[in-house]
């Protein structure tokens, strides 16, 4: 008799626990799974035993078998499983990183403040139905001055420092030639706002020859002084997030309104207290408007009588210097990346 | 405009303090610039006469005076300066008197002498930032009496900023006017009593211009005294609004400036030759000015003039040779008007500004120059004596204004405020404008110094502004709430620029003009747009690129420690002579390594195609065509004409070497430039089926001449792809080891796929083969072994 005819299922059973221990790799395990449960494995051989054996005795040893082939395959899956942990457990450790390293990519660039305070003027003229319109930084007379009621010689001229060209066209000097140009193309009621460059002949300390400002026009059939104020009432507070900013008009003088006014702030640096800002005043001059003037309306044919509106016009470097607390205007054009990153 | 607050309350006095009454005009629209005391605040200082000054026993410097206050015993103070000497009528700080600069006088021994107070300086006072010595005061001041009354110094300075529209306030009776209008309180009488003449000398004047001149009051004035003095009330009076004492006769012209708002001149009689005459000057005409400064005349210019030639500017400035002088003992005085079209741009054109012209280009009450010539004579014979002639008026004078048309209704729709009747009634006529017409319709005329209202809408301003803006409401307009198109193939600025920023770009702003080098070193031979009065001239050419900008902006950061940049700008060019083309230009520039210097990552100088990626990503979904381009400011070999459906859109590549060597680049930045009109429409997004059969990937490698543009191959092999061929495209190119020196390899990745069926070896063989063949054919490429 074969030494393992002698064998007992138990027997195998502490065979296959030890080899299944030392086996520390999934492949040394299904080495030492095939000693037993392969073809010629010692299961299989108790297996083919039973054919040999009588009915009552093969019933029997048969149970004991099958018994032990359950266990076996339990020890064979624990162990399995202890292995797998293992590997998992190795893997993620070698796989592990320098979480802290700083992250790798190309970096993200930013918006100039201008046009940061730009944008956020535009979106909160757009919530109130005003759409964005534009035009030439080149302009003729007629649109930057004759149009809009500002006749050869009139002292206003003197105030705007126009810059010149050959053949006698100007830098725009404000952004109200935009309104002549778009109620010569567009009937009443109008509701747009102009952002853009301009131009003036002047360069110090307070002043770039070049700097930014927003037109407003609202032209319908009742649209009032008290509605001027309640729009630019609400842009105010809400461009520099103060529900109860303090605002003030003051009559003026813009040969293209009339009634005009001066809009003043409450000193956002100060909240009116006085400082360096607001010339210890508590207030910040921002904007001026008012209605549209009839003359203005007689030039692009538009009915005074019908039609009456208001407009204004605001400098976009002077609000975002106040929004981002800038106190040099100067600094908007260096561009300066160490300037500039700030406002990303 | 800037005038003593004093001065103003000599005219009207309402119950303010100074500032509520800055306050007040400033919300009506005569904004208050500046309030300033005329002297800091002190006590206890008095006009005081040295009686004696002897040395003082124990230092050389100082001197013992006596002083007398107006007490009854005189007072020893001991004084350092020069000047004190006996009888010298000054000013003294008693025992107890408060300074500036918190300096309390204190009764004390100086060097053994007990002294009783301070002989004071007008720096001590803080009247003037130096002096030399103690204060020197006129002979008749009144000893004893408090300084600060003698010299009337609780005074403020005011300064109006004035709007161009309200001439009419350019004087002292104006503001006082406009006080009195806005606080409802009473204007007090003015002294325009007529001055009789007593003298039958008349100047004969002939308006030869009578447009210009509606109204001229001449009048002779003999025998004034030389040595006359302007008195301390006028000389104050003046100095506080800004104005130098001359002389006694110009001091009383420019007090009737400031106070009436009417311009004045006074000639010497003797140097007027025969009739005076208000002309235009003949072109080429001289006149000596004032200021010395000799001008050729325009035949636009309008002069007051005598037989011989032009002795004067009219309504700007006087002549040297007819002004009065120290000597003079009969004058000519004028008080004319002049309209403000005759004036319009006059005096810029000569260099000039002067009060009077800044008052006549905005206008002057025309019924003024009567009145002025009464009050100017009353002041010159109570100042300098002499005697009267009769005034001579000439002139048609202006013809009177019509009525305005006002409608109540009209005013409470601009205004969006229900304002009664009765009130607007009020106001105007707290403005001094009459009523008539009926309930709908007001006829109203305003007087003459109004001259700035002329529309009804004129009327409706007068109206919120005396009413106060304040007290409109700020309502919420109502609209149509009609929504607002939003075109899904329209691309908006701000997306683009959105993606520059995600990309890594940093938005700058440079100015608009640039200088004339380097415009035309991006547009060789181009047409200048130049400007006529530029800052500098480094700012002198509207820009037709937004390259030198970018440039500028990278050499002022590199010099600032900066070493990698990714700037873009948007932004308006400048082409064309006839300036109609002001296209919107984006453009970007990049510099340094490719990536921010990092751990992991070999560091590699930024090249063509980081930026060509980039320009991809922004365009996308829209496929740009990249052909071989020629931009003078780009390197010849690496420099690409850009393209959208065959439409021109800008240019991409490295800054041309000569360039990057002006700019003192050590290597050559990448740019593009776009036209932002190519670029602003994209196609609506159109659903196509998604393949469910699988894709087969096969790839090939060829070899051709190295000079091949892999676009052209990309491009043909593409317009002549099998159907089954779903995507064509390169992904490696290789020169060196293997490869024949002057070829390259290239390896293409091809996707084959169908929409109908799973694609059989034989088919895709059959697709593959014809590509290479078509490649080898068109571009004798070989396949790689």
């Amino acid at each position: 008799m074969d030494l393992e005819n002698i064998l007992t299922p138990d027997a195998i059973l502490a065979m296959a626990g030890r080899d299944f221990a030392t086996a520390a790799t999934l492949p040394q395990l299904e080495q030492a799974k095939a000693r037993f449960l392969g073809k010629n494995g010692l299961i299989t051989a108790q297996m083919k035993l039973l054919g040999g054996m009588a009915p009552d005795q093969r019933k029997a040893a048969g149970a004991g078998i099958n018994r032990a082939k359950e266990a076996l395959e339990d020890l064979l899956r624990e162990r399995r499983e202890t292995i797998q942990a293992g590997e998992l457990a190795r893997q993620l450790a070698a796989e592990s990183l320098d979480v802290t390293l700083p992250g790798r990519g190309a970096g993200i660039g930013g918006a100039h403040p201008v046009s940061l305070a730009m944008k956020r003027i535009e979106k909160l003229f757009a919530s109130v139905g005003f759409d964005v319109a534009d035009g030439p930084e080149i302009e003729t007379d007629f649109y930057n001055f004759t149009a809009l009621n500002i006749p050869l010689n009139h002292p206003a001229r003197a105030m705007h420092d126009t810059f010149y060209l050959a053949d006698g066209k100007l830098l725009r000097t404000h952004t109200s030639p935009v309104q002549v140009h778009y109620m010569q193309g567009h009937p009443p009621p109008i509701r747009i706002i102009a952002p853009g460059r301009v131009y003036r002949c002047d360069s110090d300390v307070t002043h770039t020859p070049m700097f930014h400002q927003v037109e407003g026009l609202w032209v319908d059939e009742t649209v009032s002084f008290a509605d001027l104020k309640g729009i630019l009432t609400d842009f105010m507070a809400n461009f520099f997030e103060r529900e109860s900013l303090p605002v003030r008009f003051r009559p003026s003088f813009f040969p293209f309104t009339e009634p005009s006014a001066e809009m003043d702030i409450g000193c956002v640096i100060c909240d009116g207290a006085g400082c360096r800002v607001c010339s210890r005043t508590g207030w910040l001059e921002v904007l001026g408007c008012g209605m549209v003037h009839p003359n203005v309306f007689g030039h692009v044919g538009i009915d005074a009588e019908r039609w009456q509106g208001f407009a204004f016009g605001l400098g976009v470097e002077r609000l975002a210097m106040l929004r981002y607390g800038v106190d040099d205007l100067r600094l908007f054009f260096e561009n300066d990346l160490r300037f500039l990153k700030q406002f990303a | 405009m800037q005038f003593s607050e004093a001065w103003l309350r000599s005219l009207v006095d309402p119950p303010l303090t100074t500032a509520e009454l800055c306050h007040l005009v400033t919300m009506a629209g005569l904004e208050v610039e500046s309030a300033e005391p005329v002297a800091p605040p002190f006590s206890h200082v008095v006009v005081a006469q040295i009686l004696t000054a002897d040395k003082h026993p124990n230092a050389d410097r100082l001197q013992v005076c006596t002083v007398n206050v107006g007490a009854a015993e005189p007072l020893t103070i001991v004084c350092g300066a020069a000047n004190a000497r006996s009888g010298l009528m000054t000013a003294c700080a008693m025992v107890g008197a408060e300074l500036p600069n918190d300096f309390k006088i204190k009764q004390a021994k100086v060097r053994g002498v007990e002294s009783f107070g301070m002989l004071c300086s007008a720096k001590e006072l803080g009247l003037a930032d130096s002096a030399v010595g103690i204060l020197e005061l006129p002979a008749d001041a009144p000893v004893g009496q408090n300084l600060r009354q003698y010299l009337d110094l609780d005074d403020h300075l005011i300064a109006l900023k004035l709007t161009p529209n309200r001439g009419d306030c350019l004087s002292l009776e104006g503001i006082a006017r406009e006080v009195a209008a806005i606080s409802g309180h009473p204007l007090g009488p003015g002294d325009d009593t007529p001055v009789a003449a007593t003298l039958a000398a008349i100047q004969p004047v002939a308006i030869e211009a009578a447009d210009a001149c509606p109204v001229y009051c001449g009048r002779v004035i003999r025998g004034i005294d030389a040595r006359a003095a302007t008195p301390a009330w006028m000389v104050r009076r003046l100095t506080r609004s800004g104005l130098r004492p001359i002389h006694p006769v110009v001091d009383v012209t420019n007090y009737i400036l400031l106070e009436m708002g009417q311009p004045m001149h006074a000639f010497d009689r003797t140097k007027v030759e025969g009739t005076i005459r208000v002309r235009r000057a003949a072109a080429g005409e001289e006149l000596v000015l004032l200021n010395e400064a000799t001008v050729k005349l325009t035949d636009a210019t309008l002069v007051i003039a005598d037989d011989r030639g032009p002795l004067a500017l009219a309504g700007i400035m006087g002549g040297a040779a007819s002004a009065v002088a120290a000597d003079s003992a009969d004058i000519f005085l004028e008080a004319a008007h002049f309209t403000p079209a005759a004036l319009a741009g006059q005096a810029r054109g000569y260099g000039l500004a002067t009060d009077s012209s800044h008052r006549f280009e905005r206008g002057v009450d025309p019924s003024l120059p009567a009145r002025a010539m009464e009050r100017a004579t009353r002041l010159i014979l109570d100042i300098c004596g002499g005697e009267a002639g009769t005034t001579t008026v000439v002139g048609m004078g202006l013809s009177e204004r019509p009525p305005m048309c006002f409608r109540p209704s009209r005013a409470r729709r601009l205004l969006g405020m229900d304002i009664p009747d009765a009130e607007m009634r009020a106001i105007f006529s707290r403005l001094g404008l009459e009523v008539t017409g009926n309930e709908a319709d007001w006829l109203v005329r305003a007087p003459s110094f109004r001259f700035d209202l002329s529309l009804e809408v004129d009327l409706i301003e007068e109206i919120a502004r005396i009413k106060g803006y304040d007290t409109i409401p700020a309502s919420r307009p109502r609209a149509a709430a009609a929504m607002h198109p939003f075109p899904e193939g329209g691309r908006r600025v701000d997306e683009f620029k959105t993606r520059l920023i995600d990309l890594g770009y940093q938005e700058v702003i440079t100015y608009s003009f640039i200088s004339a080098q380097q415009q035309e070193s991006m547009a060789p031979g181009g047409v200048q747009i130049a400007l006529m009065n530029p800052i500098a001239s480094q700012m002198g050419v509207m820009r037709g690129s937004l390259l030198p900008g970018l440039l500028q902006t990278l050499r002022h950061n590199l010099n600032h420690g900066q070493e990698r940049l990714r700037l873009f700008e948007m932004g308006r060019c400048f082409l064309g002579t006839e300036h109609d083309r002001q296209p919107l230009h984006l453009a970007a520039l990049a510099y340094g390594s490719a990536h921010p210097e990092q751990w992991g990552e070999a560091t590699r100088a930024t090249d063509f195609f980081d930026l060509k990626a980039d320009l991809e990503s922004l365009l996308w979904p829209r496929s740009v065509q990249f052909e071989i381009g020629d931009h003078p400011a780009m390197h010849p070999g690496q420099c690409a004409r850009l393209a959208l459906d065959g439409r021109p859109i800008g240019w991409l590549g490295a800054l041309h070497p000569k360039l990057a060597q002006q700019f003192a680049l050590s290597r050559a930045p990448v740019l593009f430039e776009l036209d932002w009109e190519g670029l602003a429409t994209r196609e609506l997004a159109r659903y196509q089926g998604v393949c469910r059969f699988p894709a087969v990937r096969r790839d090939i490698a060829v070899v051709v001449e190295a000079g091949l543009p892999v676009g052209d191959i990309l491009a043909a092999v593409r317009a002549q792809l099998p159907a089954v061929v779903a995507e064509f495209t390169l992904f490696d190119l290789y020169q060196g080891k293997g490869v024949e020196i002057g070829k390259k390899s290239l390896a293409f990745k091809m996707l084959l796929q169908d929409t109908e069926k799973t694609l059989t070896d034989l088919e895709i063989d059959a697709a593959v083969d014809r590509v290479v063949t078509f490649l080898s054919k068109r571009f004798r490429a070989v396949l790689r072994g």
